[in-house]
């Protein structure tokens, strides 16, 4: 008997319309667990990097992590994984909600999709029955409606629904997948199922999903939700409001926007307003909140409440979580009223809330600098927030102006010339990132920035503090129940990390520190991605209820396979290099992992290099990044270590030299 | 013999049900299921649980409602409610395992499920469900009051064995039992 997980994958091939339901390997669970590890170890056999990211030979994997439909509070996660249209490397975008843990009880861990359907189809999944169904009468329909129609046509009221608006239909290349009061948004996954010609994915699962030692496992359980409930009446003092307790920052629920606002940049990631957060501003936010927001949910088995049903007068109600509260607000300079409004058309239409609104303000600003002329905008409106809407209506249509937009800032830029290429200037690997400058340089904040693989911060970050704490009382009494770190040494580089002097940012945490911070911190989230643990509740927040020492009793509890604390750090580790290869073989190199040139405004060039010398070496990498062969060896990538050798990769040569950086830019911007 | 049946007390448990407090994560269908399994949590299955989350999340509805008796027909007057203007389902605050829906019952034999508050040896301090509701949407009360024995609750393999009764009829049913007995 397999626990925890089902043991088949369902294999679905668009063009032929043949489904198979196909058991896996155990051994693939004992190397990767699950979810994000064991896709990414499908990629890696069937998706050569040739395969373009809108092919028929592009797979797009739904994964239910690991402890997925167990009693884990949290575990809810599907994690969807592909060749991305927008960075071109792997995508992987986590939803959270009720999907995955119904398509456990149906009894698969995996659908695998690949192929093309000739027409727009939707997949029903209802435990053994699978079939292919039209979708005709779905074309054009938002997300949420189209949900609402199928479960209506299916007779279904309980079958979770996944699905793609208008932008991913037009495969625009930052479409979300929308489900309910979640989304997997980033990387532009919506695309590659929009040119499969999947509107949804559809799956009610009644049966039952075993677990190896269950009693062992139910106490383990019974503690992380007492621990929930204790931590949640202890914020952390000294941190932003948003920061202090568990869940993802909890933007619904409170309306002190104060840090967001002040801190991250509004318009194309470009004015940072330091004194916007005003007694009025709040008032008046606190009035929308408070009148739109029907009632806080959560995911699957979570007794957080990070998301809420929104009812804006006039518009069908949605649900909403998380930063993309302000994203539409900031890009606009507009108000809270108005971002409610346009993140639910946005949620119909299917799009990533971070990377929209700031490819809108972009194509605002071609038209500014003249880069584009007011013909290519015939017909938007004169009002500021309406030509938001005009333009998100172009963009998900791909019309007009809206067809190269709909490429997102990077590849729209390229259309049009050196010029516009200097106003996308907020992504990593071609993908839009927070709008955040800073001012000093944070070693920690730029290796996960640089070498993160899903180009996504909140992807990597979480478990270390943001920013010192200004007393040594403050950091004491951090750590004196800090019991999440691997080892106390970790204590002690935050008891040492000062705001000003010889040990604050730049130097301090040092090289071999801030490496080790960001190891810890990207191992959390491979595990949680493996096992589809909200990150919320382990790798995300400060002091979770999972962490590094507990996590190996809920796997063995779980599954009934052995594993310790080395155990799982290795197969994390295993898991990440895995991911690392997967684009490195798509041509990931150096001098890919840069963050935006502006994002600090103090560059130290010298010390970057160091970090990311420091840091790959610290992986087993080469000075390129590169996995080395003797490192894939030790942790039994042996196969991959072949396939890269094969295709010419130096994986052999660790003294590959240090190529010359050629972010010039940023270096004369930090020696001006 | 005495004719007039005994006085004694039974203990009356009862969970309240904050609707306004739910935020629909289903941890209670999750847990109750886990407990109700055998061996006690070895697996987990929201359709057996007994108590079920109604969710129309769109339309803001959230209703935990607890399996109560089986009836072998469905009732001929159906409720509709609208409250703060939000119109219910039919049948949405109804217990009863039913034959007009597939709620409440086993999702492989179709017999059905009933709340039995948890009962076990010892008994726990609270139901499974209410502890797992962090947001107390589910706030567990008990008191006593005088009974008649012959209000003593049906154990759940009665209940069981008279949903087949009402299914197969009762001489079908004893024929196969006794076939079975002599297989056996
Ligand atoms: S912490 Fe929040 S986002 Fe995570 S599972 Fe719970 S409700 Fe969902
Ligand atoms: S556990 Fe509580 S909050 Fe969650 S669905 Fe059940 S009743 Fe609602
Ligand atoms: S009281 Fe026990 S049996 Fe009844 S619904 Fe709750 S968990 Fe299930």
């Amino acid at each position: 008997m397999r626990f925890a997980e089902t043991g088949f994958n369902l294999e679905v091939d668009l063009s032929t319309g043949n489904i198979e339901r196909v058991e896996t390997d155990p051994r693939w669970t004992e190397q990767h667990l699950g979810g994000l590890g064991t896709s990414s170890r499908i990629l890696w056999d069937r998706c050569p990097p040739e395969v373009e990211p809108y092919s028929e030979d592009n797979l797009l994997i739904f994964a239910a992590g690991l402890l997925v439909g167990t009693p884990a509070p949290g575990a809810n996660r599907t994690v969807v994984t592909t060749i991305s249209p927008q960075s071109l490397f792997t995508a992987y975008s986590m939803m959270g909600g009720f999907f995955a843990p119904e398509l456990k009880h149906a009894g698969y861990d995996k659908v695998i999709l690949r192929g093309r359907s000739p027409s727009l189809v939707y997949l029903w999944i209802h435990n053994d029955k699978v079939e292919i169904r039209d979708a005709a009468h779905l074309r054009g329909k938002g997300a949420n409606e189209a949900a609402d129609l199928i479960r209506a046509e299916l007779h279904e009221p309980k079958a979770q629904v996944a699905a793609i608006g208008l932008a991913g239909e037009n495969r625009v290349r930052f479409a979300s997948i929308e489900h309910g009061r979640s989304s997997a948004s980033r990387l532009g996954i919506g695309g590659v199922m929009g040119d499969k010609g999947l509107k949804a994915i559809a799956v009610r699962g009644t049966k039952d999903l075993n677990v190896a030692r269950p009693a062992e496992f139910m106490e383990l359980c019974n503690g992380a939700l007492k621990y929930i409930g204790v931590r949640e009446q202890k914020p952390v003092p000294g941190v932003m409001p948003i920061l202090a307790g568990l869940g993802s920052p909890q933007e619904m629920k409170l309306i002190d926007e104060e840090w967001h606002t002040t801190n991250f940049m509004w318009g194309n990631s470009r004015t940072r307003r330091r004194d916007f957060w005003t007694k009025e501003i709040e008032e008046k936010w606190k009035g929308t909140q408070e009148s739109v927001r029907k009632r806080l949910v959560s995911c699957y088995n979570c007794p957080m409440k990070c998301g809420a049903t929104i009812s804006v007068p006039g518009e069908a109600t949605y649900m909403m979580k998380c930063f993309s509260k302000l994203t539409y607000t900031m890009a606009a300079y507009s108000d809270l009223d108005f971002g409610f409004r346009i993140a639910q058309r946005a949620t119909e239409y299917g799009v990533d809330a971070f990377s929209a609104p700031q490819v809108m303000a972009f194509g605002l600003e071609l038209l500014e600098h003249g880069i584009l002329g007011p013909s290519d905008f015939e017909g938007m409106p004169a009002d500021n927030e309406g030509r938001f809407f005009w333009l998100l209506d172009r963009i998900v249509r791909r019309e007009g102006i809206g067809d190269a937009l709909a490429d997102g800032t990077y590849w729209a830029a390229r259309k049009f010339g050196k010029a516009a290429e200097e106003l996308a200037h907020n992504n990593i690997k071609k993908h839009e990132q927070l709008p955040l400058k800073l001012g000093m340089l944070n070693p920690v904040y730029f290796l996960m920035y640089c070498t993160g693989e899903k180009s996504n911060i909140t992807q990597i970050e979480g478990q270390f503090p943001q920013a010192p704490f200004a007393t040594m009382a403050e950091r004491e009494d951090f750590v004196k129940d800090w019991v999440q770190v691997p080892d106390d040494r970790f204590k002690k580089y935050l008891l040492d990390w000062e705001f000003r002097g010889e040990r604050a940012n730049p130097t301090y945490p040092t090289v071999e520190m801030s490496c080790d911070i960001v190891d810890w911190q990207e191992r959390m989230h491979h595990i949680d991605d493996a096992l589809g643990m909200c990150a919320g509740l382990s790798s995300f927040p400060l002091k979770p209820p999972y962490h590094i020492h507990n996590y190996p009793a809920f796997i063995s509890a779980a599954t009934g396979i052995e594993v310790d604390e080395a155990g799982l750090t290795r197969i994390a580790r295993r898991n990440r290099t895995l991911l690392r290869a997967l684009n490195v073989r798509r041509g990931l190199t150096r001098d890919d992992e840069r963050p935006p040139d502006d994002h600090w405004k103090k560059r130290f060039p010298d010390l970057e290099q160091k970090l990311l010398d420091a840091y790959y070496k610290f992986k087993g990498w080469n000075l390129r990044g590169i996995p080395t062969g003797k490192s894939l060896n030790e942790l039994d990538l042996g196969f991959v270590a072949e396939d890269l050798r094969k295709r010419g990769f130096p994986i052999d040569d660790d003294t590959a030299p240090s190529p010359q950086p050629s972010g010039a830019a940023a270096e004369a911007k930090a020696a001006s | 013999m005495d004719a007039t049946p005994k006085k004694k007390t039974r203990l009356v448990k009862t969970i309240r049900v904050d609707v306004d407090k739910c935020n629909g994560c289903r941890a209670c269908e999750v847990i109750c299921s886990s407990f109700h399994a055998s061996p006690r949590y070895s697996s987990s299955n929201p359709e057996r649980s007994r108590i079920r989350v109604i969710r129309e999340p769109l339309r803001d509805i959230y209703v935990p409602v607890y399996a109560g008796e089986y009836t072998a027909a469905e009732c001929s007057g159906r409720d509709k409610y609208t409250i703060d203007g939000k119109a219910y389902d039919e049948c949405a605050f109804c217990r009863a395992s039913c034959p007009s829906r597939s709620l409440f019952k086993e999702p492989d034999s179709g017999l059905p499920l009933k709340c039995d508050m948890c009962e076990s040896d010892p008994p726990l301090d609270e139901p499974m469900c209410v502890q797992w509701c962090l947001n107390d949407a589910l706030v567990y009360e008990e008191h006593e009051v005088e009974v008649t024995e012959e209000d003593e609750p049906q154990t759940e393999l009665e209940l069981g064995v008279e949903s087949l009764v009402d299914k197969h009829g009762l001489q079908k049913l004893m024929d196969t039992i006794a076939r079975m007995k002599k297989k056996g």
